[in-house]
């Protein structure tokens, strides 16, 4: 029967219709005036709740770089009159599962509880929310931690080289600096520092939140609202816009390992751009992390020189970049620097193909329903898209809005998002052949 | 952003099975392929998966690396489909394909709009059998896992330290051997190389089919015999046969110095007995006293104890794993703070198991624990592809589908008493290897210039 395969795969390819994301997003507005985007789900007896609070570390001074991060890790340490051990223990009696997370734009807050346990779930996270202890025996224990994980870092090509792309790109602007501080700013944080961030990060001006399972509107309304009895109106000032600002050129950071880790980027597309999804849709083409890109299919299938290579629009909060990541051995460095540096060029020059765009339509309009396979997929989905600026009925147009993509849209964002001389590059390890 | 990933890490520390929701069917065709069907209607998404019961432990001598350049080479065309056309037509219907490789199996799989089943199956029963390829694929290829062996291996020092443990805690079993093969060794490997091992161990009579989400459970079946049924047994296919372990008479210890340790640890590894298809129960003691040892970063036995009590611990941690056909491996460990010898932290790792075998499981821990993974099952039912994968894993290295689904049970069934008697059979340190990953000693820094 395979020998008939090839005859037949056209008319499957042909046939594959887009298919429409099957969310139902039902807008929620608590009593007190919070928003939140649910999906109810009611097959299997627990809720996964999302919460992302803007600002995240870009809020810490110069001096306090890392507060945020320390801070948002304290939070499960001990909160109203349980200690650390006390809070985990509760945590597990509950059989909760509650994850707080500090990132460069946003702290968030993931929690996943069975339905019977709703009202003791989330007064025990509000307490971790509003009332955190921040002992200072738990204050010097999480502390040596995260001073662990630095000086790790620190002996780390990939985070060497992350670090030293954004120091390049964004200079004194808290985009310029790693989320977690250094070595030297961790060591001095005090209480006060963690309080003021822990002040300055949660507060109802700046959430978005998201919900999907075993629940409905009237008792997500309430959930959240005794949730957030407690949290202030307003937090800290978010800092202004970062601009691009790496030079075109190459740093090399040496680095005494068997390959060169090579982070490459410029200037990139903001997020609210109106252009913003024909720019994804290019990077898809061009090196939108999975096979069959073209940055994969020169680098790697073509030639071998790595195991991956990709790039991406790094387009946040408060400024943007497009950048690639690759690893190779030292030896192929300077090939494989040439090669992307072609590439950039090339699409810029040509644009992609016809063929090119409707195969990509294709892949992202069906791959989109993939998104929305969980209740804590889809609550993370329905957070992040308000963060992101989406309007509710996204979900449903999106697919249309890629599939309305013609080809000299396509091209001409090619030829404004791509810059080979504009590129900097970050080289850590030992390469051969380069100047 | 990196794909067709080698599996190191086999599985978490709470395998679950999949509560009452649905039921899981299974079923063997004519040709000898399984099938697991696990239906989960929620989204219009399915999960495909072939698992081919044969890995890196089944290599023959001088090729190691072998059963992974084969998985890679898989995506290299058949007979009548092109090299790398495989991904372009799971790309065109929307779908994510990758595929993985452990020491006991090698696993295919794409997640697709459900509608699209057909056509995965038509091209996955098409590669079991017909795969075809060229120097041009292979050679390149060759390039591309000694890269990747270059990056998660030889770039990563913790990576490294793991690969130098396995191969001391091994003695004669292919377990010793890294998944990715010995670069040395890799350098040599030939696509007729692979072509052998595919000729030798790929057929119906040796995979698993697993199929979950939004289908209909006979619908399904149906589908898969008339795919899948038509593939001929592969008459070549023997019975795994390893290199076995003799006794061990003698605890092994290593010391491995880089520059680039930025937090120096110890780990120890046990041999330890693994889940077996009828009799889990030695098993689920196991997982339950690496719960109780390490299962949380708070309240867990030593964490407790060497962080929160003694403060010389960064972190301390347990884990077991039981998932393989020959051997598994119960773990210990301690990351200490800074001003505490390697040394010290190990004697004091070393008297806290001690003191806790001696003084029994805390009552309300146990309960806590054992709470945990009742509701864990509810939450494992929302995450489709990691249900696939149990059955898959299980499947794979010999146990069956009741013991997938019975695996809670069996943890349910153990007491505290026999966590304290798993402990005491476990630790016989002559079954085990004691490594230190550090920062090179004095005498050596000389050398370093970072």
């Amino acid at each position: 029967m395979t020998r008939l395969l090839a005859l037949t795969l056209g008319l499957f390819i042909a046939l594959a219709a887009p298919l429409r994301a099957e969310v139902s997003i039902t807008p929620v507005t608590s009593d007190s005036g919070l928003q939140a985007w649910m999906v109810e789900e009611r097959s299997i007896p627990f809720v996964a709740l999302e919460l992302i609070f803007a600002g995240g570390a870009t809020l810490d001074s110069d001096a306090t770089a890392g507060a945020t991060s320390l801070m948002t890790a304290l939070l499960s340490e001990g909160a109203g009159d349980m200690d650390a051990q006390e809070y985990a223990a509760r945590s597990e009696e509950l059989a909760a599962r509650i994850g707080f997370d500090a990132g460069r734009d946003t702290v968030s807050v993931s929690v996943r509880f069975l339905t019977e346990d709703a009202d003791d779930v989330i007064d025990h996270v509000r307490a971790a929310l509003t009332d955190p202890r921040f002992d200072a025996d738990a204050v010097e224990r999480v502390r040596g931690q995260m001073l662990s994980k630095l000086r790790r870092d620190a002996l780390d090509p990939n985070t060497l080289a992350s670090r030293a792309f954004a120091q390049a790109a964004y200079g004194d602007h808290p985009y310029g600096r790693a989320s977690d501080g250094s070595v030297e700013t961790v060591a001095a944080l005090d209480i006060d520092a963690l309080r003021a961030a822990h002040q300055g990060a949660f507060a109802r001006d700046r959430v978005f939140i998201g919900a999907a399972g075993d629940i409905d509107a009237d008792e997500l309304a309430r959930l959240i609202d005794r949730l957030f009895d407690g949290i202030p109106a307003e937090g800290a000032p978010i800092p202004d816009r970062a601009e691009f600002s790496a030079p075109a050129g190459l740093e090399v950071i040496p680095f005494d390992g068997p390959q060169s880790v090579i982070a490459f980027g410029h200037d990139g597309i903001a997020r609210d751009d109106p252009d913003f999804l024909t720019a994804y849709v290019v990077n898809e083409v061009f090196g939108g992390g999975r096979f069959g890109t073209r940055l994969m299919e020169s680098l790697r299938v073509q030639r071998g020189l790595t195991y991956g290579v990709g790039s991406f629009l790094a387009s946040g909060l408060l400024g943007e970049s497009y950048q690639g990541r690759m690893s190779t051995d030292n030896v192929n460095a300077a090939a494989a620097i040439d090669l992307l540096r072609e590439e950039w060029a090339g699409i810029a020059e040509s644009g992609i193909t016809e063929e090119d765009l409707s195969r990509i339509q294709t892949y992202l309009t069906g791959a989109y329903p993939l998104r929305f396979d969980g209740n804590a997929a889809i609550a993370s989905s329905m957070a992040s898209m308000q963060y992101q600026g989406f309007d509710i009925d996204y979900v449903n147009i999106r697919n249309d809005l890629i599939d309305a993509l013609t080809l000299d849209q396509v091209n001409a964002m090619a030829a404004r998002l791509y810059d080979a001389d504009a590129l900097h590059f970050v080289v850590v390890g030992q390469p051969e052949g380069l100047e | 952003m990196f794909f067709r990933l080698t599996a190191f890490v086999v599985i978490g520390l709470l395998a679950l099975r999949a509560a009452s929701a649905e039921p899981v069917t299974h079923t063997t065709l004519e040709n000898g392929l399984e099938v697991v069907v696990i239906e989960d209607r929620r989204a219009p998404v399915v999960v495909h998966m072939v698992w081919y019961k044969v890995g890196a432990a089944d290599e023959p001598p001088l090729q190691s690396g072998i059963a992974h350049f084969l998985e890679h080479l898989m995506f290299k065309g058949t007979d009548t489909m092109e090299s790398g056309e495989f991904s372009r037509v799971v790309e065109a219907n929307g779908g994510r394909d990758n595929a993985f490789t452990s020491w006991d199996y090698t696993g295919y799989f794409q997640r697709v709009a459900s509608d699209r089943l057909e056509l995965m199956m038509q091209m996955e029963a098409d590669r079991m059998a017909n795969l075809s390829f060229t120097e041009d694929d292979w050679l390149p290829e060759r390039a591309v896992i000694l890269e990747e062996r270059g990056q998660v291996l030889e770039s990563r020092v913790g990576g490294q330290f793991n690969e130098a443990m396995m191969a001391t805690l091994y003695k004669s079993h292919p377990y010793g051997i890294p998944i990715i093969g010995w670069r040395h060794e890799m350098e040599t490997l030939t696509g007729q190389n692979a072509m052998d091992f595919y000729d030798r161990h790929y057929g119906p009579n040796n995979a698993i089919l697993v199929i979950a989400g939004d289908v209909d459970t006979g619908d399904a079946l149906e589908m898969a015999r008339q795919i899948y049924g038509p593939v001929s047994p592969n008459p070549a296919i023997a019975p795994v046969s390893r290199t076995m372990e003799p006794p061990h008479l003698a605890e092994r210890r290593l010391r491995f110095e880089d520059a680039r340790v930025g937090t120096p640890y110890l780990n120890r590894m046990y041999l330890a007995p693994v889940r077996r298809a009828g009799d889990q129960s030695q098993a689920a003691a196991l997982q339950m006293l690496a719960a109780i040892l390490g299962g949380s970063s708070t309240t867990s036995v030593l964490e407790r104890t060497l962080n929160f009590e003694q403060g010389i611990a960064l972190q301390a941690w347990a884990g077991y794993n039981g998932m393989a056909r020959d051997y598994g491996t119960f773990s210990l460990g301690i990351a200490p703070v800074e001003g505490v010898t390697l040394e010290d932290a190990e004697a004091a790792l070393d008297a806290a198991v001690a003191d806790f075998l001696e003084e029994g499981v805390d009552q309300a821990q146990f309960d806590r624990v054992r709470h945990q993974i009742r509701a864990s099952e509810i939450y494992a039912l929302d995450d489709m592809q990691g249900r696939a994968r149990q059955y898959g894993v299980g499947l794979s290295v010999g146990l069956g589908v009741d013991d997938i689904d019975g695996w809670v049970d069996a943890l349910d069934a153990v007491t505290r008493d026999d966590v304290i008697a798993a402990g005491q059979m476990l630790l016989d340190r002559r079954n085990s290897v004691t490594g230190y990953l550090t920062q090179p000693t004095a005498t050596s820094t000389s050398e370093v210039t970072q």
